[in-house]
């Protein structure tokens, strides 16, 4: 039974890696943008909440309802002012844009925050658990993985059957036809970079939840991510979803077998994937 | 003449720097000895991303194996650092090999990414290896670095103490490679194979239709920095004299800030990484007071010059100035020696 323990506690895990992604994905199969900031803007995020949690007094539940439309508006600006004006065939200039915005933003929070790890404190919920028959497992846990379902449905919903979710699909496409049908990229853009760090806020508050943060942590959880979006395939958020699951049971059950080997084995998981499948497994977009 | 112009102010720099170690100042030939590995790292990381289009996020990876291969040759089978240094240099290479049939099947962002998670790969790998301190790491034993060739003869010759002769020599080391790097890169880029490098960057379809095979070229480059980033990495550890995986294989360390390095100085141009190292010793130095705002300020400085001069400081000043020391382009072939052209140049009073 040992394995299937840990299999539900890698299925769990591959969920919060899966929130970590679905923001990645979306904004990477729009715009082919690369952000490598993804990690550090997740973790400014949990700082966000702790921040306001702690000023207000609320719990960090209600705090990541006040964050969401700050972070969005985050991203909008973002994009409108500065990655939109990078964006092109060449992938070194957004690229390095993101990459120093990563920079700039982990030293930020350092300098801010200190190198001290933080937690949110979401109450006694944290320790709960359920017990399915020999399986334990824990209520922060099941609520992450749910999330993780209810994001990638609303972003589906989004993708498939909204007219903004029409242009996503447009833009990603074909951005010249798109223009001609008097779609405005660069709105489009600025809209699923609001939208992705929309996602990245969630994350952040099952990431602050569950376990303690510091400014560093990012980068370590956008490889995660990005294995993730790249196994699932360009643009398809299902896919997403799986990859995040693949790599959490692969984390799992390289723990299980010593614990060193936890990220490794994520890492061997996305490797062999690729070997196999270069474009990953569920490709909806072509590059 | 301009070439004559770069190489005599190249000599110049190159024999001032040599000679620093002489005046004593350890303190000095330890920070510049850091700004030429750091070089060196630039130098080999822009003519991945700057020449042959290859946008790596891993050459920690080169890094750290060449540093941990050194140390395994000093520690577990008892050769001195220098020879370890060479045979981490080759590892790296050898290793780049099996790399590369992965992540060449990845393109752009997943190139950078897959080079990346390599990386990591090879970090916690390296920290399974119990030899050699597992995740903690370990240091070199007492006075292997003592035993260098060249460290007895410079302690003899200036009188120095053993630490500061290890100092010069890895100093002189450092500078030889950027040196070796500067021309191996001239020549390299000037001959037949780095034109085809750059034609295939600048434009793949028409380099393919005249031949050149960039797959090739690229994976001939990728080997060569693996070898050349390896030996810089064995050196930098040689002079440190700890190793840990998370310092070895470190991104930041080791990839961030060369990208930077490079992207400031002027990617795709010889004399860009070293503007760009400059600058970067220059902000660190100024800034060292303030813990880590350096950093801030680089990552807005980079920022700054993607969004307004995207071929960086010398980019720009090469464009806005016309001087360009080592050029890259060949004297444009004279003009075919017609009757007609004679005519039309008389015309105009030649």
């Amino acid at each position: 039974m040992i394995w299937l323990d840990t299999l539900i506690q890698g299925l769990l895990l591959g969920g919060l890696y899966a929130l970590f992604a679905a923001g990645l994905s979306l904004v990477f199969g729009i715009m082919r943008l690369v952000n490598l900031a993804h990690g550090d803007l997740i973790v400014l995020g949990a700082y966000l909440i702790l921040g306001i949690g702690t000023a207000l007094g609320l719990n960090p539940f209600v705090a990541a309802l006040i964050a969401l439309p700050l972070m969005f508006l985050l991203g909008w600006l973002l994009q409108t002012v500065l990655l939109n004006r990078v964006l092109g065939d060449d992938i070194l200039p957004p690229l390095l844009v993101t990459f120093g915005l990563s920079v700039v933003i982990q030293n930020a929070l350092l300098e801010q925050f200190t190198a001290d790890s933080r937690r949110l404190p979401v109450g006694p919920i944290e320790a709960k658990s359920l017990a399915f028959g020999s399986v334990s497992v824990g209520v922060m846990p099941l609520i992450t993985f749910a999330s993780a379902i209810l994001v990638i449905l609303c972003l589906n919903w989004i993708f498939y059957r909204t007219a903004i979710g029409r242009a996503f699909r447009a833009t990603s496409d074909d951005s010249v036809t798109a223009q001609l049908m008097g779609i405005r990229p660069r709105r489009v853009f600025a809209l699923a970079t609001g939208i992705a760090l929309v996602v990245a806020t969630i994350a952040a508050l099952y990431l602050g939840a569950r376990a303690n943060f510091d400014p560093s942590i990012g980068p370590a959880r956008l490889l995660y991510a990005f294995e993730a979006v790249i196994i699932g395939g360009l643009g398809s958020l299902w896919g997403t979803l799986i990859g995040g699951l693949i790599i959490g049971v692969a984390q799992a059950f390289g723990a299980a077998l010593k614990l060193e080997w936890q990220i490794l084995a994520g890492h061997v998981a996305f490797v062999l994937i690729l070997l196999v499948r270069p474009r990953g497994l569920f490709p909806r977009a072509h590059d | 003449m301009k070439n004559a112009l770069g190489l005599l102010s190249l000599l110049v720099i190159v024999a001032a720097l040599a000679v620093v170690p002489l005046f004593g100042l350890r303190a000095l030939v330890q920070d510049l000895f850091m700004v030429l590995c750091l070089l060196v790292l630039a130098l080999n990381w822009n003519m991945l991303a700057g020449f042959a289009g290859l946008v790596s996020v891993g050459q920690q990876l080169f890094v750290g194996v060449g540093a941990y291969v050194m140390f395994a040759a000093a520690i577990l089978w008892g050769l001195d650092p220098l020879t370890g240094g060479l045979i981490g240099g080759l590892v790296a290479m050898v290793l780049s090999v099996p790399v590369a049939f992965f992540v060449f099947r990845l393109n752009g962002a997943y190139f950078a990414i897959g080079t990346w998670a390599v990386a990591d790969i090879a970090r916690l790998s390296f920290s399974q290896w119990q030899a050699l301190g597992g995740g903690t790491g370990t240091a070199l034993p007492r006075g292997a670095a003592r035993d260098m060739p060249g460290v007895q003869l410079l302690r003899e010759v200036l009188g120095v103490s053993p630490a500061a002769a290890v100092d010069m020599l890895t100093y002189w080391l450092a500078l030889g490679l950027v040196v070796a790097m500067l021309v191996a890169s001239w020549i390299f880029l000037r001959s037949r194979m780095g034109l085809g490098l750059q034609a295939v960057r600048d434009n793949p379809v028409a380099a393919r239709s005249v031949g050149v095979d960039p797959v090739r070229l690229k994976a001939l480059v990728f080997l060569l920095t693996a070898f050349a980033t390896g030996l810089c990495g064995a050196l930098i550890f040689i002079q440190t004299g700890r190793i840990s995986p998370d310092a070895a294989f470190s991104v930041i360390d080791w990839t961030a800030f060369v990208i930077f390095i490079v992207v400031i100085g002027g990617i795709g141009t010889l004399p860009g990484p070293i503007i760009g190292v400059l600058v970067f010793y220059g902000l660190q130095r100024l800034l060292s007071d303030y813990g880590t705002v350096y950093l801030i300020v680089l990552g807005v400085i980079g920022i700054v010059v993607m969004l307004f001069a995207r071929r960086g400081l010398w980019g720009g000043f090469t464009q806005w100035t016309g001087v360009n020391l080592l050029p890259l382009e060949h004297a444009p072939p004279k003009r075919p020696d017609t009757g007609i052209r004679r005519n039309t140049r008389s015309v105009h009073g030649e």
